[in-house]
C-alpha cells in the first residue's frame, strides 16, 4: 500500500501557484479575445452578404469540429513557418483558445440574436434606428441575458481545455504538476491535489453559473442552451 | 399641425412581389395633412404590405412613394437606389404602430418612449423625457411612465407603443392592425386613443378590421382587392353604397357591424 | 517568408499516418461504447429514488465534469498505478479518462431526457401494472432517448475530437503519428494541416446531419 506523503507537494505550492496563474491567464485573455471576435463572426454568419457569411460559416465549423490540441500545434509549430513570427508557447496558446473559443461563442451569439423575436427589429427599425442601432440598444441587451448559462458554460470548457498548453510546455497549472511529479518522484500527490485543484475552482464556477441561471429563470427571462 | 391639406404621402405606380407572389400591383394614393386614411381588404389584398412600404419596412419592387412631395430614393440607371442613412432618416418622420406593439422589454415604459429621441434624434436625455411624458399623459398612461412593458395589459401595451411613435414628432402616422392582437374588452381605449389622434389633426394611414372605426373617424377609405384599389371615397359612401361584389362580400363578412343610419 | 506546400511527404509517409488513424477509430470507438453506454447507467442511477444509488452516481458525474480530461489521462497514467499497483498503459490510461469523463456528460444528458418525459407516462404505465423498471425500459427510455439523440451525438463528435488528447500519454493515433512525420521530415505545416484536414473532413458531415436530425425530431415531437 503506497504511503501519502503531500509534504513534498506542499513545500513547492508556489510552483504551482504560478502555474494556477498562469492557467487564469490564458483562460482570461482567450475569453477577452474570444468573446468579441466570436461576436464578428456571429454577425458575418447572419450577414446576408453570401460570401461573407460562408466564409464565417466556414471559421467556425472547421474550429468547430478539428481537435484543439491539433490547432494548439498547428499555430505552435506550422504557423511561424508560414509567416514571420517567434512564436512561442504563450502566444500560441492565447491566438488557439482565443479563435477556438470564439467559434462556439459565436454560436451562442448567434442562437442568442436569433431567439429574439423579429418584431424587436421591426419596432426599432420603424423609429429610424440603423442596423447597428438596433443591434446595440435594442437586440444585444435582451440576447445577452438569454445567452449568459451557454455563455458561462462555454467558459468552463475553455478553462478545462486550457490544460492543453502544457504539450507545448506553456507553464500552466497541468504543466508545473508534470514539472513537479518528476522533480519529486511523488505523482499520486501532485496528480490529486491537482486535479483536486481544477475541480474545486471548476465546480465553484459550475455553480456559480447554475445559481445565476436560477436568478435568471425566475426573473421570467427564458434561456438559451 | 398647420400642414392641413397640403400633401404628405403619396404612392406612384407601387408594385410589390415577394418571389412570383404580386402583392402590390401598382397603387396610386395621395395622402393630406390632418387626413385619416382607412385601409380595407381582406387578409392577402395587400394592404398590410402597402403600409409597411409606405415607410420603407419592406421595400417596394416598383414605383415611388413621396414625403412632402420630395421623392424617397435617387434614380440611377433606371433603377431606384435607396441608401440606409436616407431610409432611416425618413422613418424618423414617419411613425409606425405594429400589431403585436413590439415594445422593448428590457426597457421601462418611459425608456421606450425616450429611446428613438435619444439614440436616433440625438435629444437630450432630460428634453426626451419631457417630451415622452408629454406623450404618455396623450395616451393617457402617465402613471406607468416607471413599468415594465410585461406589466400593462394589451391595451397598454398598445397605448406606450403610440406614444413611443409620436415622441418622434412624426408627419404622419401609420396604424398595422393595431387592435387584432387585443382582447376585445381592450379594443375600445386604443380606438380611443386613435379617434383623439385624428381629431387633433393628426395624419393617420390605417389598416384595420374596425369598420366603426373607418366609418366613425376616416375621412377616406381605400379598398383593397388583390393588390390594387377597387374602391376609394368617403367612409359614407364606399361603406353604404359599395359598387363592387367583392367589396359587398367583404363587409357582409363583417355582418356582425351594423352601420348607424 | 515564402512557403512551398509540400504534401508528397505526407502521402509518403501514409503509412505511418494510417497506422495513426487505425488507432484514433479504435480508441474512439471503445470510448464512445463505453461512455454513451455506462452514462445511461449513471443517468438512471442519478434519477433513482434511494439516495444510497443516487448520491455515488452525483459525485460521480460531478468530479468527472468539472475536471479537465487531460488531467483524468495523466493521473490514471501516472497516479492510478502507484495507489493501486494495477499497471497502466497509454492505451488504458486514455480510455479510463476519456470513457469515464464522456458517461458523466452523457449521463447528464440521459437525466435530462428521462426528466422531460411527462410525468402522465409514468402513471399511464403504472396504471396497466407495470412496474418501475418496466416502465422505465418501455415507456420513458425509448422516448427519451429518442429526444436526447441530438445531443448524444455532439458528445460522440466531442469523443472523437478529444481522442487526440491520447497523444500526450504516447498512444499510437493520429495527431501522435503526424508529431512523428512532423520530427522526422521536418514539415509540422503539412503534417498539421493534414491532421486538421482530417477530422474536418470526417466531422463535418456528422456535425451537418446532426443539425438535420435535430430539425427532423422537432417536427416529429
Amino acid at each position: 500500500m503506497h504511503e501519502w506523503n503531500f509534504l513534498a507537494v506542499l513545500n513547492d505550492a508556489d510552483l504551482l501557484l504560478l502555474g494556477l496563474v498562469n492557467t487564469l491567464k490564458v483562460t482570461a485573455l482567450a475569453l477577452l479575445f474570444g468573446v468579441p471576435l466570436g461576436l464578428a463572426l456571429a454577425l458575418s454568419r447572419l450577414s446576408t452578404f453570401r460570401p461573407l457569411s460562408a466564409v464565417a460559416a466556414f471559421i467556425i465549423e472547421f474550429f468547430r469540429t478539428t481537435p484543439p490540441l491539433v490547432q494548439l500545434f498547428w499555430f505552435f509549430f506550422a504557423l511561424p513557418i508560414l509567416i514571420d513570427v517567434r512564436m512561442t508557447p504563450f502566444i500560441a496558446a492565447i491566438v488557439t483558445f482565443s479563435i477556438q473559443s470564439s467559434a462556439f461563442f459565436a454560436e451562442v451569439f448567434r442562437g442568442g440574436i436569433l431567439s429574439i423575436d423579429k418584431g424587436q427589429w421591426e419596432g426599432a427599425k420603424a423609429i429610424g434606428m440603423s442596423f447597428s442601432q438596433s443591434l446595440r440598444r435594442i437586440i444585444l441587451p435582451q440576447a445577452v441575458k438569454r445567452m449568459i448559462p451557454a455563455f458561462m458554460e462555454r467558459s468552463i470548457e475553455l478553462l478545462k481545455t486550457t490544460t492543453l498548453v502544457s504539450t507545448v510546455a506553456y507553464t500552466d497549472l497541468m504543466f508545473q504538476a508534470n514539472d513537479l511529479a518528476q522533480k519529486t518522484f511523488r505523482p499520486l500527490e501532485v496528480y490529486t491535489i491537482v486535479a483536486l485543484i481544477y475541480f474545486v475552482m471548476i465546480f465553484a464556477f459550475s455553480q456559480a453559473s447554475i445559481a445565476v441561471e436560477h436568478r435568471l429563470a425566475k426573473s421570467g427571462e427564458g434561456t438559451l442552451r | 399641425m398647420n400642414q392641413a391639406n397640403t400633401e404628405i404621402v403619396k404612392v406612384e405606380n407601387l408594385h410589390k412581389s415577394f418571389g412570383d407572389l404580386d402583392v402590390l400591383r401598382g397603387i396610386d394614393m395621395t395622402v393630406r395633412g390632418g387626413e385619416t386614411v382607412v385601409l380595407l381588404g381582406s387578409s392577402g389584398s395587400g394592404k398590410s404590405t402597402l403600409l409597411r412600404c409606405i415607410n420603407f419596412m419592406e421595400m417596394p419592387s416598383e414605383g415611388r412613394v413621396y414625403l412632402h412631395g420630395e421623392a424617397v430614393g435617387k434614380e440611377r440607371n433606371g433603377k431606384i437606389r435607396y441608401s440606409e442613412r436616407d431610409l432611416c432618416a425618413l422613418r424618423t418622420r414617419i411613425g409606425m404602430v405594429f400589431q403585436h406593439f413590439n415594445l422593448f422589454p428590457h426597457m421601462t415604459v418611459l425608456q421606450n418612449v425616450m429611446e428613438g429621441q435619444v439614440t436616433v434624434l440625438k435629444r437630450g436625455k432630460s428634453e426626451a423625457a419631457e417630451t415622452a411624458r408629454r406623450q404618455l399623459d396623450r395616451v393617457g398612461l402617465a402613471e406607468k411612465a416607471e413599468e415594465y412593458p410585461a406589466r400593462l395589459s394589451g391595451g397598454q401595451k398598445q397605448r406606450v407603443a403610440i406614444a413611443r411613435a409620436l415622441a418622434m414628432d412624426p408627419d404622419v402616422m401609420l396604424f398595422d392592425e393595431v387592435t387584432s392582437a387585443l382582447d376585445p374588452e381592450l379594443v375600445g381605449e386604443v380606438l380611443k386613443t386613435m379617434r383623439q389622434l385624428a381629431e387633433e389633426g393628426m395624419t393617420m394611414i390605417v389598416v384595420t378590421h374596425e369598420l366603426g372605426f373607418a366609418y366613425h373617424v376616416a375621412n377616406r377609405v381605400l379598398f383593397l382587392n388583390e393588390g390594387a384599389i377597387l374602391e376609394q371615397g368617403a367612409p359614407h359612401d364606399v361603406l353604404k353604397n359599395p359598387e363592387s361584389t367583392r367589396m359587398r362580400e367583404f363587409l357582409e363578412g363583417h355582418s356582425l357591424f351594423k352601420l348607424p343610419d | 517568408m515564402q512557403h512551398t506546400w509540400d504534401f508528397a511527404s505526407i502521402i509518403q509517409n501514409w503509412p505511418v499516418l494510417w497506422v495513426g488513424l487505425q488507432g484514433t477509430v479504435f480508441i474512439f470507438l471503445v470510448t464512445v461504447t463505453l461512455g454513451l453506454s455506462g452514462g445511461l447507467v449513471v443517468g438512471i442511477l442519478r434519477y433513482a429514488r434511494s439516495a444510497a444509488l443516487r448520491w455515488p452516481a452525483t459525485t460521480f458525474v460531478e468530479v468527472f465534469r468539472n475536471t479537465p480530461v487531460l488531467v483524468q489521462i495523466i493521473w490514471f497514467y501516472y497516479a492510478f498505478p502507484i495507489l493501486t499497483g494495477i499497471e497502466v498503459d497509454p492505451f488504458l490510461a486514455a480510455v479510463l479518462g476519456i470513457s469515464l469523463n464522456t458517461m458523466a456528460f452523457s449521463a447528464e444528458i440521459y437525466r435530462a431526457g428521462i426528466q422531460s418525459i411527462e410525468r402522465g407516462q409514468w402513471e399511464a404505465g403504472k396504471a396497466i401494472g407495470m412496474t418501475y423498471g418496466q416502465t422505465m425500459r418501455r415507456i420513458i427510455l425509448p422516448v427519451a432517448i429518442k429526444r436526447v439523440l441530438p445531443a448524444l451525438t455532439n458528445r460522440g463528435i466531442e469523443v472523437f475530437k478529444m481522442s487526440t488528447l491520447a497523444s500526450v500519454v504516447a498512444y499510437v493515433e493520429t495527431l501522435n503519428q503526424a508529431k512523428l512525420i512532423a520530427d522526422l521530415n521536418f514539415n509540422p505545416i503539412e503534417a498539421y494541416t493534414a491532421v486538421a484536414l482530417l477530422f474536418f473532413v470526417v466531422l463535418y458531415p456528422v456535425v451537418q446531419s446532426t443539425y438535420v436530425l435535430e430539425r427532423m425530431l422537432r417536427k416529429s415531437d
